[in-house]
């Protein structure tokens, strides 16, 4: 409890910090810069300095933090991963060749690309799905909220929920497992699913759409909404059936927000770490880059070397989405 | 999703009345309900099951939570000072130690090899010519030519048919013994600072990005929006060199409450940033320019308007922000270190995967403390959510 | 600088990047003058107001409040108050809280504060909805209270961006006249007021400014602007239906101008002309509360009629005729009998023309 305490008082601390720069720099900033007083002239000359600086402070404890904890580091990766485990010998391109010739990571490629092909266009497609449904019935709005639910628990909660479900007994033994359950049921074998390669990546990427789908919904339910009724009320006349008002209607005028819970997605997807670390830790041809890279971290007292060139391959490529962001961020900017 | 405006919504519904009155409109209930059972149904028997004996769930399934199961329990007899003489035989009968009156017999047996040897209420020959009787109530009778001896009294080995148990003993043993309690603290130990300190930080910086003149302002933005997507896993090994080095030189440790609030800071910021300066970009104009016009500079501006009417905004963010740090484990796990003190909820959780893989009480009382927390957070203020990631996508 | 001026602006320049949007600006305005800037949008009327409010900065030129020089001073120490078009109120401030905004910015004491909140809201008839925020307001209340937050500061200007544009009709001219009232009762305060609406600027205004494409077309009253219109522009933007222009010719120049109208049709117009645009084209412009009916002998226009507006109190006539190229609007007071397809003959009074150069300058003012 003590230790509370001290995290509440580094809050108060933390936010009193804060208040005391703005509010101390912005005074400092009178004293230096005086409004009143003074001649006109002076005066002008003062607001003008003082208009100048002041975005600077504002700015200044973000830019800090930012450029410190985001910026320098890419800069930084990139210098490590073409040096040796301690980030002192330089050893050129050794570290992506071994990479290269590694077959884990060779497996963790492609584990990563079947995870990039699989999770966003599963999620956006449940989503999409679900938030048209729902959008139809009266009890949609709760059903909303249990789908959406999932997106509050940490992925290692999920990986124990969704471990649980995928327990195994040895046949003959009641299974306390769902999926052993059910497929015991439909009179099949039970299989220790986790360990058998491929259906278990499978698996995995089970947990992530199970918690991705709520947010692919929550965004497309409201571009579904944001739809002019006009558009929908048009076809009808035009005798236009369901089916035909979702996909030639409904879809075409919200391909931009499918596009963002797309990206959104693949980006998380690159990161994805906590549900191998605790479902399998890269075992029976599970690994991905993100574990990898962690694993490199500290195997063997840490290989800053290896684990900064995989950090690197990860972020290249995320750079396709992140230029096409800021594309659409300038695009937008513009246009108001 | 209170916050989605449903009213225009409920017009294209209207439109669309010629649809909900098809039979169709029973398949589209149907398969709703069908997605809502499939994605509840997982958090659901987590949540049951911890509530489950620990003995019953792990002989059944938590879908069978409430009809009685089979088990296989061991039970004594009373001790052998409790006998008397009757008809030349020495008896000692009475109810089995230990046994749930609640719970029926099924079969027992005496040794280990042979558990469930006979059916209750038949009566099973022991060894020396002696006789074993167990009925499905629990009352035993045990008889035998010669006394019976020893301090303890014999072990009685049945399966019964439990009745079903709910018990808030696994939480006791999770909270006290296993270290979740601790792990609770320091997640809310890790969580508030860094929930709170971006959010001021970010504020300030979203504010001069919408409303102040600025050479460069576009670029910032951008820079931004560029940062949103940049992979954690670029940051961790600079950071943990910097750490090092830093704690080195100060001789104390890399690994500090205040060293994972700083990073956590560093994180949010990105998002913080966009989400903030989407909302107070869109505040009105005239509002900002009739404030300079009574009087108030950038900071009277920011501290008495801009301020308060983000609230929204501010909120969507704290609730992602929080979520985000409480569920954490890579950030903790690489800045944090692993003492009683330090260990967080999700990396204790991973400990427990495993130390304790198989002791799904354990397992499943733990997962649910942990996740009880955001789930409350969803629940309760689940519209700012909504409209957080509705702000914060970039679109 | 007497102290009878009340603001001065001396060519006045704005450019955003290298376009520029006002092109120079000479204007000064007396003491507790009401002014009034009218154009189409984009003319750059608003964008001058908020110069004058500090709000965007002078590029170059002069801007004195009642004799001061007050380009770099910031908006809050010139002495102007602003009503916003959207009010601007701020959301979560009660009403007083509103008011007295600026009065706490300044630092002014409590008991000022509250004087003087108090009595500019007895004044508005604000004073049951002191404690209201803006958003349990009508449209209406809420404009009174954005105008008595700019009250409070008992500002030497009071600006005025198209203040009543949110406001439904009726409420419209009822605010109309509180504006007029409060201008009878702040006698020493000048006030500038921006619309598109030229009624709102023909009832308010002591003195109108008419802008066009970032430069002052004509400085009047509003029936200087009406009667004496400087030029086409002028013209054609004030008064509605918009003054119907055609073609003529000079004949004769001197005290009378002589004109021949497209077909044939001679008249003396009292307006002077110079003898250097004898037989140049010249445009005359007639209000179309200008001509008359008449015989088919003594008309100066004929033309068959496309479409009657009938109005109660007016109608309008509209004319295709071989004079014009678009549509010739008469309006004729009180109901007629006339229908689409009759052909009419009208007349006008010689002295209730305007004639306008081919530069569109009124011979008026050359």
């Amino acid at each position: 409890m003590e230790q509370l305490y001290y995290s509440l008082l580094a809050m108060l601390l933390g936010v009193f910090a804060c208040v005391f720069y703005f509010f101390g720099s912005n005074w400092l900033l009178g004293v230096i810069f005086p409004i009143n007083h003074v001649s006109n002239q002076k005066m002008a000359k003062n607001i003008r300095r003082a208009a100048a600086i002041r975005p600077w402070l504002f700015l200044g404890p973000a830019l800090f933090f930012l450029g410190l904890y985001l910026v320098y580091p890419v800069f930084d990766s990139v210098y490590l991963s073409l040096h040796g485990r301690n980030g002192e010998d330089f050893v050129g391109l050794a570290n992506y060749q071994w990479l290269f010739n590694d077959n884990e990571f060779i497996e963790s490629l492609i584990n990563n690309v079947m995870w990039l092909l699989i999770v966003p266009a599963l999620s956006t497609f449940f989503g999409l799905i679900i938030a048209a449904l729902t959008d139809r019935i009266r009890w949609g709005n709760i059903a909303k909220s249990l789908i959406f639910m999932p997106m509050a628990i940490s992925f290692i909660g999920a990986s124990i929920i969704w471990k649980f479900v995928y327990d195994y007994r040895a046949e003959g033994s009641d299974q306390i497992g769902l999926l052993n359950a059910v497929v015991e049921y439909f009179g099949g074998t039970p299989q220790a699913w986790i360990t058998i390669p491929f259906w278990n990546d499978i698996l995995l990427m089970v947990i992530l759409i199970w918690i991705q789908t709520g947010f692919a919904m929550v965004i497309l339910s409201a571009a579904l909404r944001g739809i002019p009724e006009e558009t929908v009320e048009a076809a009808v006349l035009d005798g236009a059936n369901g089916i035909q008002i979702f996909f030639k209607i409904l879809i075409p005028q919200i391909w931009g927000s499918i596009a963002v819970v797309w990206t959104t997605i693949t980006i998380l997807v690159l990161k994805v770490f906590d549900i191998v670390l605790a479902m399998t830790n890269g075992q029976w041809d599970t690994q991905v880059l993100a574990n990898m890279m962690f694993d490199w971290m500290f195997r063997g007292g840490g290989d800053f070397g290896r684990g900064a060139a995989i950090a690197v391959i990860i972020m290249i490529a995320v750079i396709p989405v992140m230029v096409w962001n800021v594309r659409q961020a300038n695009a937008q900017m513009e246009g108001r | 999703m209170q916050s989605i405006p449903s009213n225009k919504s409920n017009r294209v519904m209207m439109s669309l009345k010629q649809m909900r009155r098809s039979p169709l409109m029973l398949l589209v209930h149907l398969s709703v309900l069908l997605l809502v059972l499939l994605w509840t149904f997982p958090t659901a028997g987590l949540l049951i099951s911890s509530f489950r004996d620990k003995d019953q769930l792990a002989v059944s399934g938590w879908w069978e939570a409430l009809s009685s199961s089979e088990q296989n329990l061991i039970g004594r007899t009373d001790a052998p000072d409790q006998q008397v003489l009757l008809d030349g035989e020495y008896v000692l009968a009475g109810k089995i130690e230990d046994f749930n009156p609640k719970d029926e017999i099924l079969r027992f047996g005496w040794t280990s090899q042979e558990p469930e040897a006979y059916l209750a209420g038949s009566v099973a020959k022991m060894r020396d010519g002696g006789t074993l009787t167990v009925a499905g109530d629990g009352r035993y009778s045990m008889a035998s030519p010669t006394p019976f001896t020893g301090s303890r009294g014999n072990r009685v080995f049945y399966t019964a048919l439990a009745s079903p148990k709910f018990t808030l003993d696994n939480y006791d043993e999770v909270l006290h013994s296993e270290g979740i309690g601790q792990s609770f603290i320091n997640s809310l130990t890790v969580t508030i600072p860094a929930t709170i300190i971006p959010i001021l930080i970010a504020a300030f910086a979203a504010y001069a990005l919408s409303w102040m003149r600025l050479p460069g302002r576009g670029i910032l933005i951008a820079l931004v929006v560029g940062l949103l997507v940049v992979p954690l896993q670029m940051s961790l090994i600079p950071l943990l060199q910097l750490y090092n080095t830093i704690g080195g030189y100060f001789g104390v440790s890399a690994k500090s409450y205040l060293g994972i609030w700083l990073a956590h800071t560093g994180f949010g910021l990105p998002l913080a940033i966009y989400l903030l300066r989407n909302y107070i970009s869109g505040l009105p104009k005239e509002i900002i320019e009739s404030a300079r016009v009574d009087g108030a500079n950038d900071f009277d501006i920011f501290v008495k308007i801009i301020l308060p009417l983000s609230f929204p905004a501010l909120a969507s963010f704290a609730i992602f922000q929080f979520l985000w740090v409480w569920n954490d484990l890579l950030v903790a796990t690489v800045f944090l270190g692993n003492g009683e003190h330090e260990l967080v909820l999700t990396g204790r959780l991973r400990e427990l995967l495993g130390s304790r893989g198989g002791n799904w009480e354990i397992l499943t009382a733990s997962a649910f403390v942990s996740i009880a927390v955001p789930l409350t957070v969803f629940w309760t203020l689940q519209r700012y959510l909504v409209r957080g990631l509705l702000t914060g996508s970039v679109k | 600088m007497t102290s009878s001026t009340g603001l001065t602006l001396k060519n006045i320049k704005k450019s955003y990047g290298k376009t520029e949007v006002l092109h120079g600006i000479d204007l000064d305005i007396k003491l507790g003058e009401f002014v009034v800037f009218v154009g189409p949008s984009g003319c750059g009327k608003s964008t001058l107001l908020r110069m004058i409010a500090g709000l965007e900065d002078i590029t170059s030129g002069d801007l004195f409040i009642e004799g001061h020089n007050v380009n770099d001073i910031p908006s809050a120490m010139r002495g102007i108050a602003m009503v916003f078009q959207s009010y601007a109120l701020y959301p979560h401030m009660t009403v007083y809280d509103n008011m007295a905004f600026s009065m706490r910015i300044a630092k002014e004491d409590k008991a000022t504060i509250d004087e003087r909140v108090t009595s500019t809201a007895a004044m508005l008839q604000l004073t049951d909805y002191l404690y209201r925020l803006p958003k349990a307001l009508s449209g209406g209340q809420r404009q009174r209270v954005a105008i008595g937050r700019a009250i409070v500061r008992n500002p030497k200007v009071f600006l005025f961006d198209e203040p009543l544009s949110n406001l439904d009709a009726s409420l419209r001219v009822q605010t109309r006249i509180e504006i007029a009232n409060l201008n009878e009762s702040l006698k020493e305060t000048t006030m500038i007021y921006v619309t598109h609406d030229q009624i709102e600027a023909m009832t308010l205004a002591d003195r109108i400014v008419v802008l066009s494409a970032g430069k002052i077309e004509q400085v009047g009253t509003p029936l200087e602007l009406y009667g004496q219109p400087a030029n086409l522009f002028v013209a054609q933007f004030i008064g509605s239906p918009a003054m119907n222009i055609f073609t003529v010719t000079l004949i004769k120049s001197g005290e009378l101008t002589s004109i021949q109208s497209q077909n044939g049709h001679q008249v003396d117009i009292p307006i002077k002309s110079h003898s250097d645009i004898e037989n140049q084209t010249l445009s005359i412009g007639v209000r179309p509360e200008d001509f008359r009916l008449a015989d088919q002998a003594s008309c100066m226009l004929s033309g068959t009629i496309s479409f009657v507006e009938s109005l109660g109190e007016v109608t309008l006539l509209h004319l295709d005729s071989a004079e014009s190229k678009v549509p010739v609007i008469v309006k004729i007071p009180g109901i007629i009998n006339k229908h689409k397809g009759e052909t009419i003959y009208l007349t006008v009074d010689a002295d209730k023309t305007h004639l306008f150069d081919a530069n569109g300058i009124s011979l008026r003012y050359l």
